[in-house]
């Protein structure tokens, strides 16, 4: 009988990872949804972290993700801040307009 | 078997939800789907093994992150029908970029399982399930060897807090407020006046 591995959690990880690089790429103009596949990005190396800690016998790995999790969400929260005041400002927040932040 | 069934389940649940975040046409959908994804994959963390990550996951990012993206998105007034567009212009090269990526990945991981660990290598070996469960065992070395790590995750979580209010915060004029130093520093004089007003006629304020 077949057993749930490294392997499998490690295909996870990579095709979750690979559908947040797809949508970075196909939402181009919503920034919204590219934070969302950057945050699924973050997650996929979570997998990857939990996994191998599992399957390695060692803590540190999750110790690990913890950390990955803290700044992910710290991240978010200043990113959308940001994107609150640029839509104050401009009244959209489309990715093309983006380039006035450059000063 | 369960397990397994437990995991294909969870695994095809979290990848279809991904493919629909980043194809939704209303993003309070994507986030719908972002959610159904943490949870999941937390559900697979528990398969493994990790409680503690998988019951931090719910908290953190079903609690604060994923709520905090509805937030914005419920909060912006935005065409999203015209940020919708460009989706099939950049799926092929979108798609060939995340194949080859994908590829790469299955190599390195076919790779990496083949290796076998030397065990003394370990930094912080797992102790067995009678000694301390997952949740016992991450406090017992958090709280000890990676202190210092711990503490500076806070800072970056405070610098994020304060990051977060100053880029928002914002001081609309003609709204009233309490002024401390004004209240304090009235005194009976100014706050109280006596008069006599005669019958009939009233006071003038």
């Amino acid at each position: 009988m077949m057993e749930i591995g490294l392997t499998h959690y490690l295909a996870f990880a990579a095709a979750l990872f690979t559908i947040g690089v797809f949508g970075i790429f196909v939402n181009r103009k919503n920034i919204i949804v590219i934070l969302m596949s950057v945050e699924m990005i973050l997650l996929a190396v979570n997998v990857n972290f939990v996994a191998f800690s599992v399957f390695l016998g060692d803590l540190v790995g999750q110790i690990f993700a913890m950390f990955v999790l803290t700044v992910a969400a710290a991240e978010a929260a200043v990113v959308l801040a940001i994107l609150v005041v640029y839509f104050r400002n401009r009244g959209t927040i489309a990715v093309d307009d983006l380039n006035v932040l450059k000063g | 078997m369960l397990q397994i069934a437990a995991f294909y389940i969870l695994a095809a649940v979290a990848l279809i939800s991904a493919i629909m975040v980043v194809s939704a046409k209303n993003p309070v959908h994507s986030v719908m789907f972002l959610i159904t994804i943490f949870v999941t994959t937390s559900g697979l963390f528990v398969l493994a093994g990790a409680e503690y990550l998988a019951m931090l996951l719910i908290v953190v990012y079903v609690g604060a992150v994923a709520v905090l993206f509805l937030f914005v998105v419920m909060m912006l007034d935005i065409d999203f029908v015209e940020l919708k567009q460009g989706f099939m212009r950049y799926a092929p090269f979108g798609g060939l970029v995340a194949l080859v990526l994908f590829a790469m990945f299955v190599l390195v991981a076919s790779a990496v399982v083949e290796a076998k660990v030397d065990p003394h290598v370990l930094a912080s070996p797992t102790p067995a399930l009678d000694v301390a469960n997952n949740t016992q065992a991450i406090g017992r070395i958090l709280y000890t060897d990676y202190i210092l790590f711990f503490q500076l995750a806070g800072m970056v979580l405070f610098v994020a807090m304060i990051g977060a209010i100053v880029l928002t915060l914002r001081h609309k004029p003609h709204v009233k407020r309490q002024n401390v130093g004004k209240q304090v520093a009235r005194t009976r004089k100014t706050g109280v006046e006596n008069t006599k007003p005669k019958i009939g006629e009233g006071v003038t304020l």
